[in-house]
């Protein structure tokens, strides 16, 4: 049995964060669209210094996601960005870039990195790799199967996270996807918004029932997928195996959702590690979430058991 | 193609550099490997059995490869190897034993995605070069540097850099650029889709894709309120709500008549812009494509040679040949772009409309034996071809005539009204003097 892993969750605002901390995560992970993908609000840097501030105040975690891959013309301003983190006093930088992993190691070497390679980081050891190089926690790729993630645990020398909760992006492109169609179509898109807000949706001709939203930002084209994880019924699975860090993903979801999904993550993790040996799944919290669930997406174990060829 | 008058050729003739760029080319198979090389490949790029991207593909054994680069030295060619999935956890064990027999075969390179696999290649066979694949989705030159430090000598960048952005890597970072400049595309960053993954539980990171992002899609708007589901009593008399109670839950973005929402792009061409190419510094020209076909293979290596060649040469003097683009629109399989190189792809880059998949033309046959003399060539037919029928014959270098097929006879020297068997030999008269290995191909 491992130590009692962290509640992660992404926060768009600090009110967000706020509900978010009562509710029971142990960590948020915020950041701004300019240096991090896909997350539910932006935070300016004097937000971040005061999301720091309350956070650290109920001793949780403070996490920036600087996860998007940079092209040279941010490199310069990436510096100065980590440099003012690092002035806030952040606990940890989740990236996928190596040019981010460098700054940060240069700068502000006291800041935890969570390598983040989202569909990438498949395995132990490419995770050891990076752990040689500074990171002390790996987010594992939402594509691996319960046994992968189980069994990488003790070959692990850094610390692995899960998202346990949640949508997950399937595809990103840095083409404008949406706009380009529109444009095709001779529809107007100029000044109409094709962002999360928007609520743009994808159906395949054979797949009617799923939808996968779509939006765009400054970093392109993202789609997500159709349903949502749920791995709350085998939780202890991952808690037995050691897995550091869950996470709940929040993007898409009102804010009140999130609550009731953290609540009743942090109370299944609670009762586990009361007495692990007699946890007993409890149905009523499945069917908490299931009461707030959007009805068009399907609560999923997502690749968790699943078999993938290729 | 729709590119050249878009942009102003702003990089031209700023830096002529000394050094020839690479001209590297896909090969599905040994055959396809020669003759990437016979027409112009410096360097050909393959997959093995195991950890490369192309499971479908009929992978060199080692064996093959080693039979490969006996044929590549020859020509004073290297060959490469695709060593590029994310491994996961039960590909690990291997990996070390897998790059070991590589070397030994006389690999020049692998071509590595996942970090442990190039960690695993410097420790333990050091004398494999090492290119990070374009799996990484490398595209700023800090990242560049990174893995140029690691003991990298040379990085395929993403798709998504443009030429400015090569060109300051190129200033800052004392390492080998290849770019791939010619084939079909990820529209994602690669590596960055699971698509496949989601639709049809192959996993495209290690060579399952099946090219979910060119299927057709509808696009919609959610029109219900964002607490619906959530609090649906709160929001009564909302109008809003009103509406979502009447069932309207969505509202299309299309209209009957529209083509669908898809993510599928246009392949990339650089044909017209060697020179740009050139000039920001690309040490190696990549040609994407180990499923494509032989003569798609040819024709491409051929034509960049050509244009290679020919601004190497003289580059103040160079002019972009129409015949190179007639070229290249015979072997392509759709419509094409220049990608990222200048610009964002945008509503032109992409096929909203059916496609048609297949190349105008067909490999008819192989030279195999020319008499001067008599005129009269052997040809190993390749696909069926009959007399009257028009051909035209390609060779490296820029060969080329077109002509119309007489009489075929049979190695007895029996007539016959048609070439109907695959590798039957056959003879023809030509009008120009072929060589071994020249193509013939024919429109379909
Ligand atoms: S579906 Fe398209 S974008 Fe995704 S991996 Fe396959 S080819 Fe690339």
């Amino acid at each position: 049995m491992g130590n009692k892993p962290e509640l992660l969750v992404p926060a768009g605002s600090l009110k967000e964060l706020e509900t978010y901390l009562a509710a029971g995560a142990d960590a948020v992970l915020i950041g701004e669209a300019k240096y991090g993908m896909r997350l539910p609000g932006d935070f300016a840097l004097t937000d971040i210094a005061e999301a720091v501030a309350y956070a650290h105040e109920r001793e949780a975690k403070v996490y920036v996601s600087i996860n998007k891959l940079l092209h040279n013309e941010q490199l310069e301003e990436l510096r100065h960005y980590v440099t003012e983190l690092s002035k806030a006093g952040i606990d940890g930088i989740q990236f996928g870039d190596p040019a981010v992993l460098q700054t940060v190691r240069e700068i502000a070497p006291q800041i935890s990195l969570h390598w983040n390679a989202e569909m990438t980081s498949t395995n132990y050891s490419t995770a050891n790799y990076w752990g040689t190089k500074g990171a002390s926690r790996v987010v594992l790729a939402r594509e691996l199967n319960m046994d992968e993630i189980t069994e990488m645990q003790p070959e692990l020398n850094i610390d692995s996270e899960v998202q346990v909760h949640g949508m997950t992006n399937i595809y990103h492109s840095k083409r404008r996807l949406v706009h380009s169609y529109m444009t095709h179509q001779g529809r107007p898109v100029d000044g109409g918004s094709l962002d999360k807000d928007r609520g743009l949706f994808l159906v395949e001709a054979e797949r009617p029932d799923e939808k996968f939203p779509i939006y765009e930002d400054e970093n392109g084209t993202h789609i997500m997928s159709s349903d949502d994880i749920c791995i709350l019924e085998d939780l202890h699975l991952l808690m037995a195996s050691g897995v550091d860090s869950f996470k709940i993903e929040t993007l898409f979801k009102p804010s009140a959702y999130n609550e009731t999904v953290i609540r009743i993550y942090r109370q299944a993790i609670d009762t586990y590690f009361q007495d692990p040996e007699n946890y007993e799944f409890d149905e009523e919290w499945m069917e908490s979430i299931r009461r707030v669930q959007d009805p068009e997406r399907e609560l999923s174990f997502g690749f968790f058991y699943k078999e993938q060829v290729y | 193609m729709q590119t050249a008058e878009k942009h102003s050729p702003k990089y031209t003739g700023k830096r002529h550099r000394l050094e020839k760029p690479e001209l590297l080319a896909p090969a599905g198979n040994l055959e396809k490997l020669k003759f990437a090389i016979h027409y112009g490949a410096d360097a050909v790029y393959i997959g093995g059995q195991k950890y490369g991207l192309r499971s479908n593909a009929d992978n060199f054994s080692f064996e093959e490869m080693r039979e490969g680069v006996e044929f590549a030295k020859k020509y004073g060619a290297k060959v490469f190897v695709a060593t590029n999935i994310y491994a996961h956890n039960e590909d690990l064990d291997g990996i070390e034993e897998y790059l070991r027999n590589l070397y030994e075969a006389g690999i020049s390179a692998v071509i590595v995605a996942d970090p442990i696999i190039v960690d695993t290649a410097r420790r333990a066979v050091p004398g494999l070069e090492v290119h990070l694949s374009t799996q990484q989705s490398t595209v700023n030159w800090q990242a560049v540097k990174f893995w140029k430090e690691e003991g990298l000598p040379r990085v395929v960048l993403g798709r998504e850099t443009s030429l400015e952005e090569i060109e300051e890597i190129k200033k800052h970072v004392d390492v080998e650029i290849e770019a791939f400049i010619h084939g079909a595309m990820c529209s994602s960053y690669s590596g960055r889709c699971v698509l496949s993954n989601h639709f049809t539980d192959r996993d495209s990171n290690r060579g399952g894709c099946c090219q979910s992002c060119r299927w057709k899609y509808d696009l919609f708007e959610d029109s219900r309120p964002e607490t619906a589901w959530i609090s649906e009593e709160e929001a009564m008399g909302d109008p809003v709500l009103q509406q979502f109670q009447l069932g309207v839950t969505q509202l299309p973005l299309f209209e009957e008549q529209d083509n669908a929402f898809t993510m599928g792009s246009k392949d990339l061409c650089m044909i017209e812009h060697v020179p740009d190419l050139i000039d920001v510094g690309v040490d190696s020209f990549k040609i994407e494509g180990r499923m494509k076909s032989i003569h798609y293979v040819a024709t491409v290596v051929n034509v960049y040679r050509q244009a290679i060649d020919s601004y190497m040469a003289d580059p103040d003097n160079y002019v972009l040949k129409p015949e190179w683009i007639e070229e290249i629109n015979k072997a392509a399989n759709r419509p094409l772009n220049t990608g990222f190189f200048y610009d964002t792809p945008d509503h032109e880059d992409h096929i909203y409309e059916p496609e048609e998949k297949a190349a105008p033309y067909d490999f008819a046959g192989l030279v195999m034996e020319y008499d001067e003399a008599t005129g009269m060539a052997v040809i190993q037919q390749r696909n069926h071809f009959k007399p009257g029928q028009e051909v035209e014959f390609f060779g490296p270098g820029g060969t080329f005539f077109k002509q119309v097929v007489e009489q075929i006879w049979d190695e007895e020297g029996n007539e016959l009204d048609a070439a109907r068997h695959p590798l039957q030999k056959v003879k023809i008269k030509v009008d120009q003097p072929v060589s071994y290995f020249d193509m013939m191909r024919k429109k379909k």
